[in-house]
C-alpha cells in the first residue's frame, strides 16, 4: 500500500511532501472468465469481502477494467502474477 | 453422468466422475501440461538464476491467453517482466495441471478435494476454458462462435460441447467451495 501523505502542523512549503504516485493493477473484461469466478479470486487473491468482490466484479463485466489494487510497483508486479495465475486478464500501470 | 462438484462436509469439495468423464478432464489437464511446457531450451546461466529467455509476448493466441503482458502501456516494462516471470509462471500452471492429473482416477470414481486442491482445479478448468474458448474464437459473453475455417464443423461443435460442460464444472465447483 502507498504512505499516506504527512499532515505537518506548520507545513513547509518548499518540501515536497505529496507522495509518490501509486502503482495500480487493472483486470479486463473478457468473454471467457464466470463472474462468479472473478468474484471468488478477487475474495481468495485480496481478502475483500464478498460486496466489494462483486462490485468489482460488475465493473470489470460492464465498464471493461476495474482496478482491482494499488500500492508499489513490486506489490502490483506480484499481484498480476496472482492474477494471470489464476487466468485473469490483468496489468499494472502507473496511476495517472 | 457426474452431478458435478458437491461441498464436502469438512471444507474442499467433491464429485463423482464415470471413466468417460475422467478420460475427458485427463485429456485436459494433459493439454494444459502440453500448452505450458517450456517453450525452448533455456541458457543454463540465466536457468541458474532463475531468469527466462523469452521477453516477447507469445505468437500463439491461446498462450498469448494463458501469458499475457503484465504492462499495457510499456512493452519494454512488459518484455522484462516476462523474461522473469514467465517460466515461474509456466511452472506453476504446469504443476497444477499435473496434479490435477494425478487425482483423477482412469476409470472414474470419487474424487475429494481440500482448499488447495480446489484452487488447482479452478485454475487449470479456467487455463483450459481459455484455450478452448481462443481455438473457437469465442469472443462474447454468450458464445455464439465465430467458426475458424481450419477446424471441421463437427470438431468445433464438440469442442464447444467440452466447453460448456466444463464451465458447468468449474461453476459447481465454486458453488460448492462458497455454499451458494
Amino acid at each position: 500500500m502507498t504512505t499516506m501523505p504527512v499532515e505537518l502542523d506548520n507545513p513547509v512549503p518548499e518540501e515536497d511532501v505529496r507522495p509518490e504516485l501509486p502503482w495500480i493493477t487493472i483486470v479486463w473484461n473478457d468473454p471467457v472468465n464466470l463472474m462468479t469466478y472473478v468474484t471468488y479470486v478477487f475474495q481468495t487473491v485480496f481478502g475483500y469481502s464478498k460486496e466489494k468482490a462483486h462490485k468489482l466484479m460488475l465493473d470489470v463485466h460492464f465498464e471493461g477494467r476495474a482496478v482491482v489494487s494499488s500500492g508499489s510497483r513490486e506489490e502490483m508486479e506480484r499481484d498480476v502474477t496472482i492474477l494471470h495465475d489464476y487466468g485473469l486478464w490483468a496489468t499494472l500501470q502507473h496511476d495517472r | 453422468m457426474t452431478t458435478g462438484f458437491h461441498s464436502a462436509p469438512r471444507g474442499g469439495a467433491f464429485i463423482q466422475i464415470d471413466a468417460g468423464e475422467a478420460g475427458l478432464l485427463r485429456s485436459m489437464a494433459a493439454l494444459v501440461l502440453q500448452l505450458v511446457e517450456a517453450p525452448e531450451p533455456q541458457d543454463d546461466f540465466a536457468a541458474l538464476v532463475g531468469i527466462g529467455t523469452s521477453s516477447v509476448k507469445p505468437e500463439d493466441p491461446v498462450l498469448a491467453r494463458l501469458f499475457p503482458d503484465a504492462y499495457s502501456d510499456d512493452a519494454e516494462a512488459a518484455g522484462d517482466f516476462r523474461r522473469y516471470t514467465e517460466d515461474d509462471l509456466r511452472r506453476r500452471k504446469r504443476e497444477n495441471a499435473q496434479g490435477v492429473l494425478d487425482q483423477i482416477p482412469p476409470r472414474g470414481g470419487e474424487i475429494t478435494l481440500d482448499l488447495a486442491d480446489a484452487h488447482a482445479w479452478l485454475k487449470v478448468l479456467n487455463d483450459v476454458r481459455l484455450a478452448l474458448a481462443t481455438r473457437l474464437g469465442i469472443k462474447d459473453d454468450m458464445p455464439a462462435v465465430e467458426l475458424d475455417d481450419e477446424l471441421a464443423a463437427d470438431e468445433k461443435a464438440g469442442a464447444l460441447s467440452v466447453y460448456s460442460w466444463l464451465t458447468g464444472l468449474q461453476d459447481s465447483l465454486l458453488r460448492a467451495l462458497t455454499g451458494e
